[in-house]
């Protein structure tokens, strides 16, 4: 639901009949990445239903053909979800959080291994101004993680702040809303790309 | 409803009643009526007492029913929490319109208490009155030379109008007024803050031609959002400055057992004084510091700073807290390093800081701090090392040879000339419309000394170290940013 905010996602293909796997990657350049979906899988990794770095769409067939074989009737699978790998040396977080005294906010802030040591987030009143998404980017401590890095470009800073706009949005605009967290929000080639989101509502329904 | 009248009657009352006014010097009840009559208040002051007892020389009244109606609008309360409904009655029944609550026994004190103070508001609320407090210390009010507090001090007249959900601080900002002779124009603490609390005095702080400035420290708030939206409508109107006690989860703690509110995420309130327009401070001395900026500065046009030093040490400090912030140490235009070429002795540091390195004198020292801070490069000038030679001359002054050995005529040269500078340096301030910041640790060391002592004398802050000047620089830039971010005033120039 959080596309339709426009919120930056990779493209992805749900894969149920080989033959048309073909003309579903064509304009989206891999290396790919798989997994069976359905709605009861679980140990998802340590069952093989997770392929990464797969390099060929050959491969990418191959790689279905196998995960559709692989799936047992409980997991009531849906078929296989393409998309294209996303690597970057950068991840962020991004999220709306909902403040007992102050209401909904939008929450940026460091990501990756080292976000819980950092503890580097900072947060503003939805709905947030343009001004205000990219003042929460010069807010971070590790703001100079967003320019160029280790021959990764610089962070597109609007673009990024068009993600924090978009967040504002669905932040207003989500009934029962109790939190939505984006994470990680990987820089790939400068541009934040959301590889994961949770919506939480406030009846403990969640959606992704 | 409170309205504006409610407030004139707080602030600039035509006459005062202490209501429990006491013959022990110990008590509330005296040190209230003390203040007031030591200060210059000029209305009409009246107290009660239950026995009619003189205090300080005065006659009592037993009943507040016995003034002349419409002879006083505050009442100043230190009476029993058990007595204070008739108080506000009586006090109502002779025109009084506001009351400020000094009692405690309140909502700080449990659930008794809690249910007191809302049938005292209540009873406000239906007598048409405002009541600040319960709990709370007091008020100052310089345009009508009002010092209705339990505790001192009374601060210089000035533009800064402070509000606080513990009186400890507002003493603590007035101390701090007075050392350094940037004044206050209102202060109050808003106790348990029943009826009115921070946010309302900072709305009318904003409309009031006396104040320039909000200083304000909070603890809880209980209404985030609503307190949020009307900050920032006041931050429109008037810059805000905000020290919250807290910050961190053993703060938290200690701020809900204080004031009974709930504690949030330190970040929220961080994000939000930047969405708002108020400016954070961490520490009391950094929030005067800003106020006084504030208060007695124009604002900054744009964030390229010059520091001009005496000596070098100084300005690297000072360049070194200039890159923790969003300010520029720009460097120097040609047009501004040939005219210094032609003012100062080949040794100077030819860039910024500007080091005169020694070679300034009496006659290129005006011209060196009029060229900078007229350049159109240049958004603000921070100036160091002033005072040094008026440092000497009162050790001399103190030291055995004084006046002999031509002693008198050389301290008498540097104070004067010390005092120029400093004024030099900020009439061209004025002249530019840029703020100048005259930063020496000898604001606390010595405040007599000829430099410090000139900056006070213009209405100005010595502030006491580069650091705390570039800091409180900073966020006068700031605020620049924030009201250029919505396309008004500000202009923030490259």
């Amino acid at each position: 639901m959080l596309r339709e905010y426009g919120i930056p996602f990779l493209p992805e293909v749900l894969v149920t009949d080989i033959d048309l796997v073909e003309d579903a990657l064509s304009g989206i350049p891999g290396p790919y990445a798989a997994k069976l979906c359905g709605e009861n899988i679980s140990h998802k990794s340590e069952r093989g239903l997770v392929r990464l770095g797969i390099n060929s769409v050959d491969a990418v067939k191959e790689n279905c053909r196998e995960l559709l074989k692989a799936a047992r009737p409980e997991d009531c699978a849906t078929g296989v979800l393409v998309a294209p790998m996303a690597t970057g040396l950068r991840e962020f977080i991004a999220g709306v959080s909902v403040d007992p005294v102050f209401g909904p906010t939008i929450v940026f802030g460091l990501g990756g291994v080292l976000a819980e040591a950092l503890a580097d987030v900072t947060a503003r009143l939805a709905p947030i101004r343009r001004h205000d998404a990219l003042d929460m980017l010069g807010s971070l401590r590790s703001r100079s993680l967003l320019g160029a890095f280790r021959g990764e470009p610089a962070v597109n800073l609007e673009a990024v702040a068009d993600l924090l706009c978009s967040l504002s949005d669905a932040a207003v605009s989500i009934d029962r809303l109790r939190s939505i967290d984006v994470n990680p929000v990987m820089i790939v080639n400068g541009l934040p790309i959301a590889l994961d989101a949770l919506v939480e509502l406030s009846d403990a329904e969640t959606e992704s | 409803m409170i309205t504006s009248e409610h407030f004139r009657a707080l602030f600039d009352p035509r006459g005062i009643v202490i209501a429990g006014a006491s013959t022990h010097p110990g008590k509330f009840g005296f040190v209230a009526l003390h203040n007031i009559l030591s200060c210059g208040y000029e209305g009409e002051v009246f107290a009660s007492n239950r026995e009619r007892a003189e205090v300080l020389g005065r006659p009592t009244v037993a009943d507040l029913t016995e003034i002349p109606h419409g002879n006083a609008d505050l009442v100043f309360v230190c009476t029993p929490a058990s007595s204070n409904p008739e108080v506000l009655r009586q006090a109502a029944s002779v025109g009084i319109k506001a009351a400020f609550i000094a009692s405690a026994g309140y909502g700080e004190s449990g659930e008794a208490g809690l249910q007191l103070q809302q049938e005292l508001v209540e009873l406000a609320n239906e007598l048409d009155m405002m009541i600040v407090g319960p709990n709370g210390q007091g008020l100052v009010s310089t345009p009508s030379s009002l010092c209705a507090q339990i505790v001192a001090p009374y601060p210089p007249v000035g533009s800064i109008g402070i509000a606080s959900q513990s009186g400890n601080f507002v003493s603590s900002f007035m101390n701090l007024s007075r050392q350094s002779g940037v004044g206050v124009s209102r202060a109050i603490s808003v106790g348990n803050a029943a009826q009115v609390g921070v946010i309302d005095m900072l709305e009318y702080f904003a409309g009031d031609p006396k104040t320039s400035v909000g200083l304000v420290y909070v603890e809880g708030i209980s209404d985030g959002r609503e307190f949020a939206e009307r900050l920032e409508q006041v931050c429109r109107r008037m810059p805000v400055v905000i020290l919250k006690g807290g910050a961190s989860g053993l703060g938290a703690r200690a701020a809900a057992s204080h004031t009974g509110s709930l504690a949030t995420d330190d970040r929220v309130f961080d994000g939000l004084c930047r969405q708002v327009g108020a400016t954070r401070a961490s520490s009391i001395s950094e929030a005067f510091d800003i106020a006084a900026a504030f208060a007695t500065l124009p604002a900054p046009r744009g964030p390229r700073v010059a520091v001009v030093t005496t000596v070098g040490g100084w300005g690297v400090l000072a360049a070194d807290a200039i890159s923790a912030t969003s300010l520029d140490l720009v460097e120097l235009p040609s047009d501004l390093r040939n005219t210094l070429d032609g003012l100062l002795p080949p040794r100077w540091s030819r860039n910024n800081p500007i080091d005169l390195a020694g070679g300034e004198t009496k006659d290129t020292v005006p011209a060196v701090l009029e060229s900078v801070v007229s350049h159109s490069d240049i958004d603000s000038m921070l100036v160091l090392g002033m005072g040094i030679q008026s440092n000497q001359g009162r050790l001399e002054r103190e030291g055995p040879f004084y006046p002999e050995h031509g002693l008198e005529r050389i301290v008498a040269f540097h104070e004067r000339q010390d005092s120029r500078y400093a004024e030099v340096a900020l009439s061209a301030s004025v002249a530019a419309d840029k703020p100048v910041l005259i930063a020496s640790e000898l604001a606390i060391g010595d405040p007599s000394n000829a430099a410090v002592a000139a900056v006070r004398s213009t209405g100005h802050y010595c502030f006491p170290s580069a650091e705390r000047a570039v800091v409180a620089l900073h966020h006068t830039y700031e605020r620049t940013v924030w009201l250029a971010s919505f396309g008004t005033p500000g202009n923030v120039s490259q």
